[in-house]
């Protein structure tokens, strides 16, 4: 691991200053995707701003319409809480399948989403929820927010402080998880408010999480498992490895998303 | 150098360390509490499963600098120093639960968290999903999870099963 300097800033104001001001830093939230990254010298900031002195970043309550998560929050402080549970339980089931009870106690929903993954679950959930991603400067919604393999509409000096999920008719959350790390191979995020309907599909896009428009389409006209029946995503465009070729990652977009709308309807 | 201080096993430690030190080598190196294993470095196979605050974490992939102030209990402070085992170890002691022990203090220091959040009549699913974290090379996972449902039991009755 390079060396760094670390900061603990206990204001959200600081920590933009510090992101401003110092070269090279980089936000620590749980650190269970950046200390890996720093010590395989896959990043080296040479300074660290940790998150976690700063009142108020996390925490969980429903305003209006609204589930409202802070940026800090733990993962299975989601995945326990009885008011996601009550209020958008496939939020809470997608927190209980990430990584496993350890690393749920340490990352954040912040950090995740800031970090921006292709194979992670909360982008998922994020777009397939239309989620507003408040941050010290703006409201981005969730629609304008990912834009490819970690890479995100966050400018350099803008921090996550929390998440607006509005509260959905139907949602599910199926996961076709990487035996050994948990990140999903392919996980489909589906959800029903209204004649809204999203489909998000992360872990299959070679540009990272996104949304099938065509089964959208067609959930739009009946929002059942048949309505999907025969309809499958373009090879092209999905991410092949060794983990799964792009073919199988769109046969599993199609099984994943029948699936999430079997449960979502049950 | 960065001064850290935080409560091990009921103990006042302190320490001046490099930034850069993870929780698990201060434990081992600065503190000599070498119970706690590294095993994959990357924070998938549980060898280095702690409690930190009352609840199991990964301590290669925390500082030590993160954890300031914190409760921290390792392997070596779930029972007292020359008193009976805990519950738990001893049922992957009655259990014949490992074989090389590498994996053996991360695996009870999550089973201990299992317990806390789950109850203490723990089925096989939710053992086996619960343990995702907790990689084992040797054993097929089969008596330790035969051991953590009946360390579950027994610390229903064990005072030694306080929360933390």
């Amino acid at each position: 691991m390079y060396e760094f300097k670390f900061h603990r800033p206990t204001t959200v104001r600081q920590a933009a200053g510090l992101l401003a001001r110092q070269e090279e830093a980089k936000l620590l939230a749980g650190g269970h995707t950046l200390i890996p990254t720093m010590k395989l010298r896959l990043a080296g900031p040479k300074h660290i701003i940790d998150m976690s002195q700063i009142e108020g970043l996390s925490g969980i309550e429903v305003k209006g319409r609204s589930l409202v998560i802070g940026a800090f929050t733990r993962h299975d402080e989601v995945a326990t809480s009885s008011i996601v549970k009550e209020n958008i339980p496939a939020l809470a089931e997608l927190a209980s399948l990430i990584g496993d009870p350890a690393v749920r106690h340490r990352g954040t929903i912040g950090g995740s989403v800031a970090n921006n993954d292709p194979n992670a679950d909360y982008p998922a959930a994020c777009l397939g929820l239309g989620a507003t991603i408040v941050t010290n400067k703006r409201r981005i919604p969730s629609d304008d927010f990912f834009k490819g393999l970690f890479e995100t509409a966050l400018e350099p000096d803008e921090i996550i402080v929390r998440f607006q999920f509005p509260k959905v008719n139907k949602a599910a959350y199926v996961k076709f998880p990487n035996p050994a790390s948990r990140f999903a191979l392919v996980g489909v995020f589906v959800s029903k408010r209204g004649s809204d309907i999203r489909v998000a599909v992360t872990g299959a896009g070679s540009n990272g999480v996104f949304r099938v428009t065509a089964f959208e389409e067609a959930l739009k006209k009946r929002f059942g498992v048949k309505s999907l029946e025969g309809l499958t995503v373009p090879v092209d465009g999905m991410s092949s490895d060794i983990h799964g070729s792009a073919e199988y990652r769109a046969h599993l977009v199609g099984v994943l998303a029948r699936r999430a709308v079997a449960a979502a309807t049950a | 150098m960065t001064a850290v201080a935080m409560t091990v096993n009921g103990k006042a430690v302190t320490g001046d360390v490099d930034p850069r030190t993870l929780l698990v080598q201060f434990l081992r190196e600065h503190l000599r509490l070498t119970g706690t294993h590294v095993g994959c470095d990357t924070s998938q196979c549980g060898a280095c499963v702690v409690h930190i605050d009352g609840k199991a974490a990964k301590s290669c992939t925390t500082f030590a600098w993160q954890v300031q102030g914190a409760n921290i209990t390792t392997i070596e402070g779930l029972a007292e120093p020359n008193g009976p085992l805990h519950p738990m170890q001893e049922a992957f002691r009655e259990n014949h639960a490992l074989q090389c022990g590498y994996c053996t203090p991360g695996m009870i220091m999550s089973a201990v968290d299992i317990v806390w959040r789950k109850g203490n009549d723990l089925d096989e699913n939710t053992i086996r999903h619960e343990l995702e974290g907790n990689i084992c090379r040797c054993t097929g996972y089969h008596n330790i999870v035969k051991a953590i449902a009946a360390g579950a039991k027994a610390m229903e009755k064990s005072p030694m099963a306080k929360t933390a």
